[in-house]
């Protein structure tokens, strides 16, 4: 069967040939015109004049527009309408777009761009986390909060308390392809939208509203994008609408794509945050109690902060069963880029608080943090069952919606946001029986499988005997400090906005046999096409080579969810699943009649359909069930089952089930410069029944180094004038080759999912980078070696940040 | 495209070979860099834009002369520097008949691809590696960023691929149609002499030109900057200022001499120079950067003046047929500004013969193709336990590459101890007044230079002192 074979991916030849197209790459009609937007270039005042003149005059520039031009809504935000595409005339950070130059190349509008004259009047920008505490500059009326038990009283009456605080970079995507959109205007107002997106249908849905029309007059279609990772949910959506309104305006196709400092100082990048925490603990490191504060810059635009910052919540606990735990969260509104979706999606932030305090907890106490972190471990499953009894099944909902939260769902919305909170009813809460042990939100942990994962990294690892080598190692190097670290990883799975939990596939069999499939989802390298054709090819019992993945297209699937939280082959395999199984249905019933056997004596397997005693190829089968006027071709439709909370009080079931990992890894420190390396890590991760294990170990690998690399050299440094200064790869050092572990295991957990996913698989995406967690905490490990104090390394641990935590473990002395 | 052709701005003829078919181009724009002219006007679109200044890699091309087969980053590469070479993009790696190249068929079998976008680039600088007999992977592809896999599995297709024969259609390249002959149509906006003393006339006739050698400065100025070179002389034709000379008193490296050949060269004078050399610049960016280049731009954070000035080099310049000789340390004036008159070149430096005390320490927040924040060249002469010389130079600790003085002076004739070391802390703050920006701050840079000195002794004393020298 096609599942769970380690296919290549479904482009790799076309990768390494160089066919494999992008939207830039598209044969464009003559004619076709280019877009550059002209930036700000102060963080935040007003703009009191404007002169374009020497824009207009620019060789090859064709029409410079301004918000006064644009015909209709001026606004490409995915949530609160508070994001005009153009300023008009208030200036929220440095880079915003101004205006918009079409030309005749790409060139020419780059060059124009710069010729324009911005006079502005400045105002203060509010750039920190203390400016903006102070000047209250925040999304949502005020800090959200979520309590279980008593966190406060259960910190003063433990037996040891610690209190700290961690800063949090943020992380610039860095897809290699950057930001790119096409629009080829159609008859009669029609407009074909070419965008490297994760989120089609919200293109679709800013298209139409910037064009005026109905969506249906407007098509998006995506095959591919170099890379996404969070940063294509929403950012695309100004390059899409630029390109379409200036299309709309002259008639002739139009292009856009940004040039590497303008897509890194134009768009979003991942919430940086500031954990404060204070935490009650046991002589074994066993929490009683744990209080969070989360600030995250979002940025000038409210975007998709809310869920970020909902979801850092969510992952505050980790791995650990907090019993009195308080998290108070501030989405504070800055000048800088609006913060965005990145893989994770605020999860890794949270979940560094926890692993920090864990990290702190071990070291005042002078413990392994590994065995602090085990004694805080949720229960496993034990013999029998589970140690706390399983959930009962779903009880009619206690109702607490507020019926005056349930807004009306005005023209305009963006419902199939992530960003679209507020504008939707608060779900409902199902409460967990009693004796369950629930995470901060109430949900309960029935899965937890970290207990027997932890125990086997330590066998594959070797972890014990290098922790003591390790030891050994650094009382006789005065300068180079080793240090260990083994780090957990549970996820949570679904989208928190939970109507996004839903997804669409269309699929045709031809009369030769031949299947086309299409579905919701996109594909940015993540390899979701390949494992759904495996589906698709394995309902139908043909070889994957039968099957032809199309690009996703919003005439074919309608109002999907973006490619994101790591849900794309959780939602859009079992929607192909469910339109093969209604075409192979169909086919069976039709077959059975013909032979006079019953439909479930039909069998499709091998490239074969075995009918009763009878055989016939898979093409022989389609052409038979043509001729007998059998529809070929079906729509599937799927949503997620039981997931439902209320964000506001943070409670409920948010998450249809938990994917977890676990990573260990060993450094080396110099302690004269702080510089460092990964010396080994060893992963093992849990994907449930693999789709396909190649395709997942490379989200793992892959994912693993991203966080790293976060956490490490990935260093955004504004100036006090709001500028972000690395704005380009000679300045903004992702991980290169030699970055990577110097000996590096990757393993898949082999069990699988408990709940009815796909083929028993878990969702990949998302969870492994937070393995990447396991390297500062090795880093800090090496530098606690120096002194006695406690390193409080900040992220991202660059080498100056090392070293200055090494001098003051050492100044503490 | 409106930038292309003959309307304005043109100048030279050129001729060269693309995937073995050869390619004339009447009145190139100067300023047009290959990534452009292959995607636009050839419609070649596996050749990616990642970054368009040198530094992920996803433009990369594979460039043939009379020097062997190099990797290239296509988005600096200008049209005038093709002249006379073969270039093979993506679309020329497999076969005619579309047998795929071993290295195409490695990352397919490996997954080495996710999305996709960084793989042409990946895989011609996979190609080039293998074509040279290259098996240091990490180092061969420290240019190329890739986002999606964590590189793991593009160096196992790597490791696969190594022991695969050349395929026949790279080891055979067809000849280049017209190798010797210069570029027709040179005129005073733009030209490309065959020597320097060809350069030094016209450099003296036309001393506001820009001079490009390996354009991966001059390239971010057309890409970045958007400007455009109303003059330029190529220099990639003059042969004799590629020439490295070695005698008694010392070796004499040519200014056109790319870095890749100056890595070689110091692998066996000074090691420690041939590594930092190794970590500045990616493989592309080395066969294309020249050490002339890297010096006359005058950068505070260039990489190769601290080395030079620790190792008391000398620089030659030129002007017509007037030469004169000065230390490099004397070069940099002040920030951005150096002792070069109005038409005057670096024609070469020179760096004397000495024993191999050198040890250059390069900070950077990334180990690979990273600007240094700090880079600090040592050259401590010790005898009998005592210091008997020292030269110690760094960049990016001023406005221009300096040599620590005070610290040398408080070292020199002293006991080669940790006390002497302790004693010269506070001449580094007299040497050195730092600024903070968006590599490091001015503390962290203070710190670490008078860290590397402890380091330099720790290592002298046999030590061990870099963590890459560490086994997992």
């Amino acid at each position: 069967m096609t599942v769970a074979e380690p296919r290549p991916h479904d482009a790799a030849a076309l990768h390494v040939t160089g066919a494999a197209r992008y939207v830039d790459d598209i044969p464009t009609p003559a004619g076709t015109l280019h877009l550059v937007f002209g930036l700000s270039t102060i963080a935040a005042g007003r703009i009191t004049a404007l002169d374009l003149d020497p824009v207009r005059s620019a060789p090859g520039v064709v029409a410079v527009l301004q918000a006064s031009d644009l015909p209709f809504t001026n606004d490409v935000s995915p949530s609160a309408h508070d994001e005009p595409l153009l300023s008009g005339g208030t200036i929220h950070y440095l880079g915003q777009p101004v205006f918009l130059v079409v030309a005749t190349s790409h060139l020419a509008a780059r060059k124009a761009a710069r010729m324009a004259r911005i006079t502005c009047q400045k105002r203060d920008a509010i750039l920190g986390y203390e400016d903006a505490m102070e000047a209250d500059s925040r999304f949502e009326d005020g800090p959200r909060i979520w309590q279980k038990g008593d966190a406060g009283d259960a910190i003063d009456t433990a037996p040891h308390r610690i209190e700290g605080q961690i800063q949090i970079g943020g992380q610039e995507h860095f897809y290699l392809e950057g930001q790119a959109a096409l629009a080829l205007p159609g008859e009669d107002g029609d407009m074909l939208v070419h965008s490297s997106t994760q989120h089609p249908t919200e293109i679709q849905h800013k298209v139409a509203e910037a064009l005026g029309l109905p969506m249906h007059g407007v098509r998006v279609e995506t095959r591919r994008m170099g890379g996404g990772f969070g940063g294509k949910e929403s950012q695309g959506n100004a390059l899409a609408v630029a390109c379409a309104v200036a299309a709309r305006l002259t008639g002739k196709p139009c292009k856009m794509r940004y040039d590497r400092d303008d897509d890194m100082i134009i768009t979003g990048k991942r919430h940086d945050f500031r954990i404060d925490y204070a935490a009650g603990f046991d002589d074994k490191g066993r929490l009683a109690g744990v209080e969070f504060v989360q600030m995250t810059r979002c940025g000038w635009a409210q975007d998709l902060s809310i869920p970020v910052a909902d979801r850092a919540m969510l992952h505050a606990d980790n791995a650990y069963h907090l019993t009195d735990v308080r998290i108070e969260s501030h989405r504070l509104r800055t000048n800088t880029q609006s913060a965005t979706a990145f893989r994770g999606f605020g999860g890794p932030q949270g979940m560094l608080g926890i692993e920090r305090v864990m990290d702190h907890v071990a070291h005042h106490l002078g413990l392994d943090p590994l065995a602090v972190r085990k004694a805080n471990y949720y229960a496993a499953e034990v013999e029998g069952g589970l140690s706390a009894p399983r959930a009962a099944e779903p009880h009619p909902p206690e109702d607490i919606v507020d019926p005056e939260k349930q807004g009306s769902l005005a023209t305009g919305t963006d419902l199939s946001s992530r960003g679209a909170t507020g504008n939707v009813p608060e779900g409902r809460v199902v409460q967990a029986p009693p004796g369950v042990q629930t995470t901060p939100y109430g949900q309960p942990v029935e899965d937890f499988i970290l207990h027997e994962m932890t125990e086997a990294l330590v066998l594959s690892s070797g972890y014990g005997a290098r922790r003591e080598r390790v030891a050994e190692w650094n009382a006789t190097n005065p300068v180079l400090k080793r240090g260990l670290a083994l780090t957990p990883v549970k996820f949570g799975i679904s989208f928190t906005l939970t109507h996004l939990n839903q997804a669409g596939a269309l699929v045709h069999v031809y009369q030769d046999g031949s299947i086309q499939m299409n579905h919701g989802g996109t594909e940015m390298g993540q390899g979701l096409f390949q494992k759904v054709a495996q589906v698709a090819a394995a309902r139908f019992g043909v070889p994957l080579g039968s099957v032809r993945i199309t690009a996703t297209d919003t005439a074919k699937v309608p109002n999907t969810s973006a490619t994101a939280a790591s849900s794309g082959s959780d939602l859009n395999g079992m929607a192909v699943q469910a339109a093969c199984d209604t075409i192979r249905d169909r086919m069976g019933a039709h077959l059975a009649r013909l032979h006079q056997v019953r439909a479930d004596d039909v069998r499709f397997a091998d490239g074969m359909v075995h009918v009763g005693g009878n055989s016939l190829r898979f093409a022989e089968a389609a052409k038979l069930c043509y001729e007998g006027r059998v529809s070929l071709s079906a729509t599937g439709f799927y949503k997620t089952p039981k997931v439902e909370w209320d964000r506001i009080r943070g409670q409920g079931r948010p998450f249809y089930y938990f994917a977890y990992g676990a990573a260990c890894s060993e450094v080396v420190v110099d302690t004269l410069t702080g510089e460092y390396r990964i010396l080994r890590t060893d992963i093992l991760h849990d994907a449930g029944a693999s789709l396909n294990p190649a395709i997942d170990i490379g989200q793992i690998e892959g994912g693993f180094v991203q966080g790293a690399g976060w956490l490490t050299t990935e260093e955004l440094v504004w100036d006090d004038a709001g500028a972000l200064r690395t704005h380009a790869p000679s300045t903004y050092k992702i991980p290169a080759c030699s970055d990577r572990p110097a000996v590096f295991n990757v393993a898949l957990w082999d069990g699988t999912n408990r709940e009815e996913t796909v083929y028993r698989s878990k969702a990949v995406g998302e969870p492994p980078l937070m393995l990447g967690i396991s390297v500062v905490m090795a880093l800090s490990d090496a530098v606690a070696t120096c002194g006695t104090t406690y390193p409080a390394l900040d992220a991202p641990a660059t080498p100056e940040r090392v070293l200055a935590a090494i001098q003051r473990v050492r100044d503490a002395v | 495209m409106g930038h292309f052709g003959k309307a304005a701005g043109f100048s030279m003829d050129i001729t060269f070979l693309l995937n073995e078919e050869s390619v004339e181009i009447r009145g190139v724009t100067e300023t047009t860099t290959l990534l452009d002219w292959l995607r636009d006007e050839r419609g070649l679109k596996g050749t990616k834009e990642g970054c368009n200044e040198g530094d992920c890699g996803a433009c990369t091309v594979m460039v043939t002369d009379g020097t062997g087969i190099r990797a290239l980053n296509a988005c600096i590469l200008l049209l005038p520097q093709l002249h006379g070479r073969a270039i093979r993009t993506v679309e020329g790696l497999s076969a005619p008949d579309g047998t795929l190249h071993p290295v195409q068929q490695a990352m397919i079998d490996f997954h080495g691809s996710q999305c996709g976008f960084c793989t042409p680039g990946f895989v011609v600088s996979m190609a080039t590696a293998h074509a040279n007999g290259d098996t240091g992977h990490d180092d061969a592809l420290a240019g190329n960023l890739c986002r999606c896999t964590g590189y793991a599995p593009i160096i196992r297709a790597a490791q696969a691929a190594a022991t695969a024969p050349i395929p026949e259609w790279i080891a055979h390249m067809p000849a280049l149609t017209a190798p010797g002959s210069p570029p027709q149509g040179q005129d005073s906006r733009s030209s490309a002499p065959e020597s320097a003393d060809e350069l030094a006339t016209l450099y003296a006739e036309r001393p506001d030109a820009t001079l490009v050698a390996g354009a991966t400065d001059v390239g971010l100025w057309v890409t970045k900057g958007l400007r455009d070179l109303p003059q330029t002389i190529f220099l990639n034709r003059c042969r004799d200022l590629q020439q490295i000379e070695t005698t008694e008193n010392g070796t004499r490296i040519g200014a056109g001499v790319t870095m890749d050949r100056v890595l070689a060269l110091m692998r066996d004078l000074h090691p420690s120079y041939a590594e930092m050399i190794r970590r500045y610049g990616s493989a592309q960016i080395r066969a294309a950067a020249t050490i002339g280049g890297n010096i006359a731009n005058g950068s505070p954070i260039g990489d190769n003046p601290p080395a030079l000035i620790a190792l008391d080099a000398t620089l030659h310049l030129r002007h017509r047929d007037t030469r004169r000789d000065l230390p490099l340390e004397r070069f940099f004036l002040s920030y951005g500004k150096q002792d070069r008159a109005s038409g005057e070149f670096v024609e070469a430096v020179t760096i004397p013969r000495q024993p191999d005390r050198l040890k250059v320490y390069k900070l950077s927040k990334r180990f690979d193709q990273d600007i240094s924040a700090v880079c600090g060249a040592f050259s401590i002469t010790v005898q009998d336990g005592s210091v008997t010389a020292a030269r110690i130079a760094f960049g990016g600790m001023a406005a221009t590459p300096r040599r620590a003085t005070r610290v040398e002076a408080a070292l020199t004739g002293r006991p080669w101890t940790d006390d002497t070391v302790a004693a010269a802390r506070d001449a580094w703050e007299q040497d050195f007044q730092p600024l903070s920006d968006m590599r490091a701050g001015a503390e962290y840079r203070l710190t670490a230079a008078r860290n590397m000195l402890t380091r330099y002794m720790i290592a002298d004393l046999g030590g061990q002192v870099s963590v890459l020298d560490v086994a997992p």
